[in-house]
Order: structure tokens, then C-alpha cells, then sequence
């Protein structure tokens, strides 16, 4: 009783410069010590996977761009499996691999993205400035490759949209050259900075059981120790050709966090590098007629291909009866996408399993205990995007 | 999937029917395995998987309804669950009527507090036990259940204007 | 009206509307995917809206006079957006970032508000899903010369506000 009455109700948002996105924390404090947190969440609730609902299979595509809107191809990936799986359609090796490189640079782009604003918010500022230096060179990349900056909707169902520009080899390539050592530029800003071991060793830890029973996913889980990473686990999209390590960390803290992410940036431009030493010829494509729509220039000149292309634009095709489940390694974790078709050419059940959702539901457990200040190194730490918690 | 990853699921199989009988059923194959629980022994069912000592499954990955319209029971609530030692998925699905009530799973898992709650917002499936059942993703006067099949893409009341009322307060 | 022809009044206008549009401090709204390319990029090195003066992000609301609006409305933080408009002080503006802030964008659902201007009004609406950050840098220099047409006269545009402040 006299406990209640000593506790103060603060107000966390959902307009606040730290909490990436429309998040609301409902935090009862004791002094400055944390004793309860309550996320509320729904702020950026649009009702895609309703909406998914109402449109054929390639129109669903470009809602799940909106999800995850830092790294939006990935998105479009765990989606193209599931309907792939549900489908049955082999996709060419040259299309995987194509689809491992955009994949990784997205990984890339969101650790960037994650990295200036969590330094932001703890107070370094500068590392904001040089992340998105770097994130403007991989948006060139991609705005080259795709056409569109943040919302491609490149990665189609049987392969890719199109095939690579000329280009394109020549970007790459100064990109992965010169990323190692702006890794490092990062590092000699933070990692040895008293300020930000102080501010970030010890703080929010979470053992590796409550991680699992909350459902955490991706670097979280991986810094609280458990080796859980789907590229390894769970293959999809030839990854099991590529040869890269899956950081561990010891404690659960922010820092172990951080360092895990750190050396992810750089494990993913390995990878590239080998994608781009082996990338096979042939098609991007998989040779399914049912399901991928012809080539622009064969539509403008044959008058069957115009046909299909009309008929799959207008009508959609119509999957098997049967359920799916596809999902991949996103930046934050697992995500997956459940459909259940009933042979119809909408989805019957569009169901998003996404990794910020469960991360968010384990912060209270975090910051229990914790001072104010450090709800925003943990809010930061766990890497959410509204957009996927909201759906 | 490998060799070893078939061999667990079938000797998981092969356990859950011996210890459950009659209440389970098995469908599909391979990579989606699924267990058709009635819900009555579904808290039994996800504790003895959770605690097993061969091929325990720890994590829950996912927890939704489909709405099957017109069929009944009318859900049917899919458990997506995840071993990490042997690596592997499951999933457990039980069928709920509509208006019937569902047992809850969030002592068993933690993540579950949060996927229930969504569950009963989006589909309005009662889970009995569960601490907290409130609306998660929708203003909380919201009417209605928005994903259930009957229920209309834009909402109701989308052609007259939105107005806000902030209760009287001003700057 | 025939006021605002006096020669008196327009070098004070000039000068005023002058230190205005240079001087626009925004206060940070992102909601979705625009607050990427539409707010937090402009800010970064390559597209820099420190140059239009506009880089100091005040967080609270009673600091601010421009409010940019960037991603999705929904009908659970329309109360909030409204609250915050109404606490920033007079003189204010409201741009609005992105297909889904001006008309709803591809969200045609339960539980989004077609368009920002449904419960507040806007200046500058930016089309784009995401706009590029050169649109919303030509959106911003539109503004501007919104704010410069301005005269003391208008209503709304008091030099000294007497009143509280009017939507």
C-alpha cells in the first residue's frame, strides 16, 4: 500500500525524439529506479494483413515493402519464399544469389540505420552523420539496381523483377572494398569509449532463457549467447554456399549487443564479396509460366505474352490448397510469413510472425530495475521499427 | 531438411500420439508437421513438448487463429513452435468454435501474454486465464473484430468525415 | 485590405517574413516510413536542410513552428497529432510527407485516417511513397515562399499575438 503511493506514473510518448517510432512506454517509477513498464503499442496499426487479404498475390507484395521500411527488400524475400514453398517453384541459382547480395546490403543498410540513431540517442552524435554517409552509398546501389530508394518491391515471386545493370558490378565491388575500414571508424568511435562502456556494459541484460521463453529472435538473442541464426539453421536462398561466422555474445547487455551487430555489418560484406566472386550466368527468373510474367520487351512485340501478362496482372494466378511457411534471417530477427491458401487468387491468411513484435514484449522484463536513463539505451539496443510491431 | 531432423519429428510424433491417443490427429508432412489437438489437452499437449528431453520444444514462435467462415468450429488457432537443440518446427493447431473460449499459454510461454491479446482483438477469441485480455493494435473503444471474414476491409463509417475530440482540453 | 499596399507596412512584412521562412524549427513527427527519407535524411550530411535553417529538431511542440507530418495517420494517434498541433504556438505550419499523410496512401483500411488535413490543416502537401529527399526539399522551399507572401494583416499573422493561439 505505502509502496503505491511512493510510485510515479511517467509518460513515455508515442511523440518522443528516442523512441524510433510511435511507441508508447507507460513507466511507474520508484525515485529514478524503474519498477514497471508498459509498452502500448498500435499507433501505426494500418491492417496490412487485412488488407493482403483483399489483393492477389503480386499486389500483396508491395505491403509487405511497409513492414520492415529500413531494409525492405528482406521483407520482400521472407514473402517470395513462403509463396514459393507454397507453389512449389525452383528459383534459378543465379536469382538466389542476386537475392543473398540485395538481402545483405539491406542488412547493411539497417544496421547503419540502427547504429547512428542508438548513438544519437545516448548522445553521439556524430556517428549519425557518418552511418548515413555510408547508407546513402548502399540506397545509390540499390536505387541503381531497382529504381526506388526505401520501398523497391524488387524481389518478385519466381526471381526478380529484372536483371542486374551494368553497373552494378562496378558499385559493389568499391562498396565491399572500403566498408572494412569505415567498420573500423565506428569502432574507434565507440567501442573503447569510456562514455559508452559506461553507458552501456551491465545495462538491460536478459538471460538466455527469458529470451527464449519471450520469443526473442536475431542479434538480442544472439548476445544473450544462444546460437540461433537462420541463415545457418534454417537455409534458404543458397546461403548454405557462403562461408561467414555468427557473432555470439556473453552477457544479454546493450554493449554485447552492439558489438554483436558490429561484427554482423562486417560478416554480411563477406558474404557479398563471395556472392559477387561467384555469381553464375542464366536467368533471374524461374522458368514458371503459370506464375512469372514475361519479359517488358517480349509483351510489346507478342500477342500471347501480352495475353499472359494481362491475365497474371489482372486476375493473379491461383495456388495450390495448402499452407506455408517461409522465413528469413531480417536484421532484427525472424521474420515469417504464414499463408494459407483456399485456391482462390487472394491469400486466404496472411499471417506476418514479426521479430520486433516479441522483442518489444521482452522490454519490460529488461529495463525492470534500470534507471531512466537507460530505457533509451534499451529501447535502442533492441532495434525495433514500428511498422513491423503494428502491421 | 536432413536425416536427423526427420528422425525427431517422427519420434516426437510417434510420442505425442502414444501419450495422447485419440485427442490428437496428424496432418501434413516433413517440414510442416502439424498436430491437430483438441483443446482440451492443448495446455498438456504444449507442456509436455516444452519439457521433453530428447527434442524439447522451448520457443513458440508464432500463435494465430485463421477464420475458417462457414466452417465449424469457426478458428482454428495455429502454435508454431521451434526446438533450437535439434532444429526443428512444429506446428500444433486446435479449433475453436465462435464464442467458445480458448485455455490461455502465457505461464507456459511468456511470449504468448502479447499474441493472445492480439488474438482476441483481431478475431475476439476469449483466453481463459490469460492476466491481462485488452485490446493491443486497435483504438480501445474499437467495435468489432477486424479480421474476422464478416468484417469489411475499410470498417464501418468510412464516407462520413473523421473527427477528433480531445474531451474539452486545449492548450 | 487597402492596407496592404502601404509602403510602411510592406518593409516590416519583408523583413519579418524574411526571418521567418530562414528560421523554421520543426518539431520531430515521424510516424512511418516517410520519417526516413522524409525527415531524417534531409537532416544527414548528403541532402543537409541546415542550409534553409532548419535543422534544430525541437522535441517538444511549445518550441516549434513547423510541424512535418511524414507516414501513416492512424485513427489511435489522431488524437495525439491534434494535441501537439494545438499546443505549438502561433505562427505554425504543417507540411504534410508522403502519399499517406496527404490522402491515406495505399492504406485504404479500418483503421487509418485518409489524409493528415482530416483533422489538421495543412500547407504543403508532398506527394511520394517515399518522396525523394529532393522533394522534400522543393516542398520545403515552396514553404517558404508561402511564409514570404505572407502579410501582418492576415488574420492569423499577427506580429503580436494577442489572442491565444487559432487553428
Amino acid at each position: 500500500m505505502a509502496d503505491d503511493a511512493r510510485y510515479m506514473t511517467l509518460n513515455m510518448g508515442p511523440q518522443h525524439p528516442a523512441t524510433h517510432g510511435v511507441l508508447q512506454i507507460v513507466l511507474e517509477v520508484d525515485g529514478e529506479i524503474v519498477v514497471k513498464a508498459t509498452p502500448v503499442i498500435g499507433y501505426l496499426h494500418r491492417g496490412v494483413e487485412k488488407l493482403a487479404e483483399v489483393k492477389t498475390y503480386h499486389q500483396a507484395l508491395t505491403l509487405t515493402d511497409r513492414l520492415d521500411y529500413t531494409s525492405a527488400l528482406s521483407n520482400n524475400l521472407a514473402y517470395c519464399l513462403a509463396v514459393e514453398k507454397l507453389i512449389g517453384v525452383e528459383i534459378p541459382k543465379r536469382a538466389q544469389y542476386l537475392r543473398v547480395i540485395l538481402a545483405e546490403l539491406q542488412r547493411i543498410a539497417a544496421h547503419l540505420l540502427w547504429l547512428g540513431t542508438h548513438a544519437l540517442d545516448i548522445g553521439a552524435m556524430t556517428v549519425f552523420f557518418y552511418t548515413f554517409r555510408e547508407r546513402e552509398a548502399i540506397t545509390d546501389i540499390i536505387e541503381q539496381v531497382t529504381g526506388a530508394r526505401l520501398t523497391p518491391s524488387f524481389i518478385r515471386i519466381g526471381g526478380l523483377a529484372k536483371d542486374m545493370p551494368d553497373e552494378f558490378e562496378g558499385m559493389v565491388r568499391t562498396f565491399v572494398k572500403g566498408f572494412p575500414k569505415r567498420i573500423k571508424e565506428y569502432e574507434t568511435l565507440l567501442t573503447d569509449n569510456i562514455i559508452w562502456r559506461k553507458r552501456t556494459t551491465h545495462i538491460s541484460p536478459i538471460s538466455a532463457e527469458d529470451a527464449i521463453s519471450y520469443g526473442v529472435t536475431g542479434p538480442v538473442l544472439r548476445a544473450s549467447g544462444v546460437n540461433y541464426d537462420l541463415r545457418k539453421v534454417f537455409p534458404y536462398s543458397s546461403y548454405e554456399d557462403f562461408d561467414f561466422v555468427v557473432p555470439l555474445g556473453k552477457n544479454g547487455d546493450v554493449f554485447d549487443r552492439y558489438d554483436v551487430r558490429l561484427k554482423e555489418m562486417f560478416q554480411s560484406n563477406r558474404i557479398i564479396e563471395q556472392a559477387m566472386d561467384r555469381l553464375p550466368g542464366g536467368s533471374v527468373n524461374a522458368d514458371a509460366p503459370l506464375y512469372v510474367p514475361p519479359e517488358k520487351a517480349d509483351v510489346q512485340n507478342d500477342m500471347a505474352a501480352l495475353i499472359r501478362h494481362f491475365k497474371l496482372m489482372e486476375e493473379g494466378f491461383k495456388p495450390p490448397v495448402g499452407e506455408a511457411y517461409g522465413a528469413i534471417e531480417s536484421s532484427k530477427g525472424e521474420l515469417g510469413f504464414y499463408i494459407v491458401s483456399d485456391g482462390s487468387n487472394k491469400p486466404f491468411r496472411f499471417r506476418i510472425r514479426t521479430p520486433s513484435f516479441p522483442n518489444i514484449g521482452a522490454v519490460p522484463k529488461m529495463i525492470k530495475g534500470q534507471m531512466i536513463a537507460d530505457v533509451i539505451a534499451a529501447i535502442g539496443s533492441v532495434d525495433i521499427v514500428l511498422g513491423e510491431i503494428d502491421r | 531438411m536432413g536425416n536427423a531432423e526427420n528422425n525427431a519429428i517422427d519420434a516426437t510424433v510417434k510420442r505425442v500420439t502414444d501419450a495422447f491417443g485419440g485427442a490428437v490427429a496428424i496432418e501434413g508432412a516433413g517440414e510442416l508437421t502439424s498436430i491437430v489437438v483438441e483443446k482440451g489437452k492443448l495446455r498438456d499437449l504444449l507442456m509436455s513438448l516444452k519439457t521433453e528431453k530428447d527434442c524439447a520444444f522451448t520457443m513458440l514462435t508464432d500463435l494465430f487463429p485463421v477464420d475458417c467462415y462457414g466452417q465449424e468450429p469457426r478458428f482454428e488457432i495455429v502454435y508454431l513452435l521451434l526446438s533450437l537443440d535439434k532444429k526443428v518446427r512444429l506446428v500444433v493447431k486446435t479449433r475453436v468454435g465462435d464464442g467458445e473460449h480458448a485455455p490461455t499459454v502465457s505461464d507456459i510461454f511468456s511470449v504468448a501474454d502479447w499474441l493472445e491479446r492480439e488474438a482476441y482483438d483481431m478475431f475476439g477469441i476469449h483466453f481463459d486465464g490469460h492476466p491481462n485480455l485488452s485490446r493491443i493494435l486497435t483504438v480501445d473503444d474499437f467495435e468489432g473484430h477486424p479480421l474476422r471474414k464478416d468484417f469489411p476491409t475499410e470498417g464501418y463509417g468510412f464516407d462520413t468525415p473523421f473527427v477528433v475530440n480531445l474531451g474539452g482540453e486545449t492548450t | 485590405m487597402g492596407m496592404k499596399s502601404n509602403i510602411l507596412v510592406t518593409s516590416v512584412d519583408f523583413a519579418v517574413n524574411w526571418s521567418r521562412k530562414n528560421a523554421l524549427w520543426p518539431v520531430s513527427f515521424g510516424l512511418a516510413c516517410c520519417a526516413i527519407e522524409g525527415l531524417m535524411i534531409p537532416i544527414s550530411a548528403t541532402y543537409d536542410i541546415s542550409r534553409f535553417g532548419a535543422e534544430v529538431m525541437r522535441p517538444s511542440p511549445r518550441q516549434a513552428d513547423l510541424m512535418i507530418v511524414a507516414g501513416t495517420l492512424t485513427k489511435k494517434m489522431a488524437p495525439v497529432v491534434r494535441r501537439i498541433y494545438e499546443q505549438m504556438p502561433d505562427p505554425k505550419w504543417v507540411l504534410a510527407v508522403g502519399a499517406c499523410a496527404s490522402s491515406g496512401g495505399i492504406f485504404k483500411t479500418y483503421s487509418v485516417v485518409q489524409g493528415v488535413d482530416q483533422i489538421i490543416p495543412v500547407d504543403v502537401y508532398i506527394p511520394g511513397c517515399p518522396p525523394r529527399p529532393e522533394s522534400l526539399l522543393a516542398g520545403f522551399i515552396k514553404l517558404q515562399e508561402k511564409v514570404q507572401k505572407e502579410s501582418m494583416f492576415d488574420k492569423n499573422r499577427r506580429l503580436l499575438s494577442l489572442t491565444e493561439g487559432k487553428a
